[in-house]
């Protein structure tokens, strides 16, 4: 059975998380990159010059879409096969990418929708806008996705991406990444960010990794590679946390709901 | 001393140029992987309430509109329920995905006009949508509300809207009509008339 003969069709289940708890906490801005970072030219226009407006969360932030997995295909978390015409798949170093979705009280995240996207292993993201001259692999999409199970595991398949230059300074180049876009179970947790991999040089190099201003938090992006989790003679596993906003538990928080 | 265990967030990366191929492959022209892109009906059947168009277009500071840009919104349905929450209207998700066309920019979303939500004290907040925004150069997602220019009353005692403080601005948070069910939102990242963001 083809790739494609597999897929299922794939709507949005008519639900949604209604998580139990008071407000989410304060998400703390000076961990996160500040908007504007010149080094990162995009940044100088696209970024707001004002102070973002607080306000405590409400139902419209403690709510949020929620996905079911009999929603995706088999094939959606093997990105080596889920785009390939040939039975070998993507041609690139084989790694399982797989950790959990936490919040910030350690807890996991279930059933939390988590999309990646990546380059081939040569650097080359298809894409319509994408004009690198290393070549697109035939057998490579670049996207996967996968919903954490009732612990906030997640995992998928894939080839490791390679390193790319971009325009931004005279000579800039972007570590090995995987894109990840992670929903949580709230509108208010709502992240996208990356994976880097242990020990690639490029890292320190790179304008959009210097957007976060510590290098703890830097570290905390960079998945390591799991030998014991390795499988023999065919794919490494790098193993990658992601923790999303945690939520106050006190009982001392009762909303009065429809009033 | 007791210690308090807790992790942080992990920070965000910007989404980049490409957040298609991950968020909406078949708009990025990669086709056969997903049978369609998430987010795209946010209507399933004979949902109740009053259907609108949502149009609009981010532009940077200096006033080009983003053409990489991807939008999501989150809202409750016409009776003010999100889906998840008891009675809410079964036919529809509350959630939608839009990327700017690739050439002018402009985003569009089929919904509905949502009913009210409670905010935490019971008082109603006015008809929102709740709006976040995705792109290149965009180091955190950014979040804001579209509210209606056709809803004064509501507007007027809403308890987020009181919070702003330069009240000239409050505008920038008003889809305004344009007929035939339709308003406009257009989005500015910097500038004049820089569209209010929330930290929430």
């Amino acid at each position: 059975m083809s790739a494609f003969q597999q897929k299922q069709a794939v709507t949005q289940t008519p639900g949604g998380h209604v998580a139990p708890g008071g407000g989410l906490y304060a998400r703390d801005r000076a961990w996160h990159p500040a908007a504007l970072t010149p080094a990162y030219k995009t940044s100088v226009a696209r970024s707001p010059s004002r102070a973002p407006i607080s306000f405590p969360t409400t139902v419209s932030e403690e709510t949020g879409p929620v996905f079911t997995r009999d929603l995706l295909g088999s094939l959606d978390a093997d990105l080596i096969h889920n785009y390939a015409k040939s039975p070998e798949g993507a041609i690139g170093p084989r790694i399982v990418v797989q950790g959990r979705v936490l919040d910030e009280d350690g807890r996991g995240v279930p059933h939390s929708l988590v999309e990646v996207w990546q380059a081939n292993a040569g650097g080359r993201y298809r894409h319509k806008k994408e004009g690198y001259l290393a070549p697109l692999d035939p057998d490579f999409g670049g996207c996967g996705r996968c919903i954490t199970d009732e612990f906030g595991n997640y995992e998928f398949r894939t080839i490791q991406p390679g390193p790319y230059p971009w325009p931004n300074g005279p000579n800039d180049w972007r570590p090995a990444h995987i894109h990840f876009s992670v929903f949580g179970q709230s509108w208010g947790q709502r992240l996208i960010t990356q994976m880097y991999f242990d020990g690639d040089p490029m890292i320190w190099h790179c304008p959009i990794v210097g957007t976060i201003p510590s290098r703890e938090g830097i570290e905390s992006l960079v998945a390591r590679l799991d030998m014991a989790a390795t499988i023999p003679m065919d794919a490494r596993v790098y193993r990658f946390d992601i923790v999303l906003r945690g939520r106050r538990q006190t009982l001392f928080e009762n909303r009065m709901e429809g009033l | 001393m007791q210690r308090i265990e807790r992790l942080k967030e992990s920070p965000s990366q910007t989404a980049g140029p490409y957040v298609h191929i991950g968020a909406l492959p078949n708009f990025a022209g990669i086709e056969g992987v997903y049978a369609q892109d998430l987010g795209h009906r946010m209507i399933l059947g004979d949902a109740r309430g009053e259907r609108i168009t949502l149009r609009g277009t981010v532009y940077d500071g200096t006033g080009a509109a983003l053409r990489d840009a991807m939008v999501e919104i989150w809202q409750a349905d016409a009776a003010g329920k999100y889906a998840g929450q008891d009675g809410a209207d079964p036919a529809f998700t509350g959630w939608g995905r839009q990327a700017g066309d690739m050439e002018t920019g402009e985003f569009a979303f089929e919904t509905l006009k949502p009913g009210p939500v409670p905010f935490r004290d019971g008082r109603l907040m006015a008809p929102h949508i709740s709006v976040w925004i995705v792109a290149r150069g965009i180091n955190l997602g950014l979040q804001t509300r579209i509210y209606f220019a056709d809803e004064q009353e509501a507007n007027a005692a809403d308890p987020i809207l009181s919070r702003v403080e330069h009240r000239d601005r409050i505008g920038t948070l008003m889809a305004q009509p344009e007929g035939d069910g339709t308003y406009r939102f257009d989005i500015r990242l910097q500038g004049e008339d820089e569209t209010i963001f929330f930290d929430i």
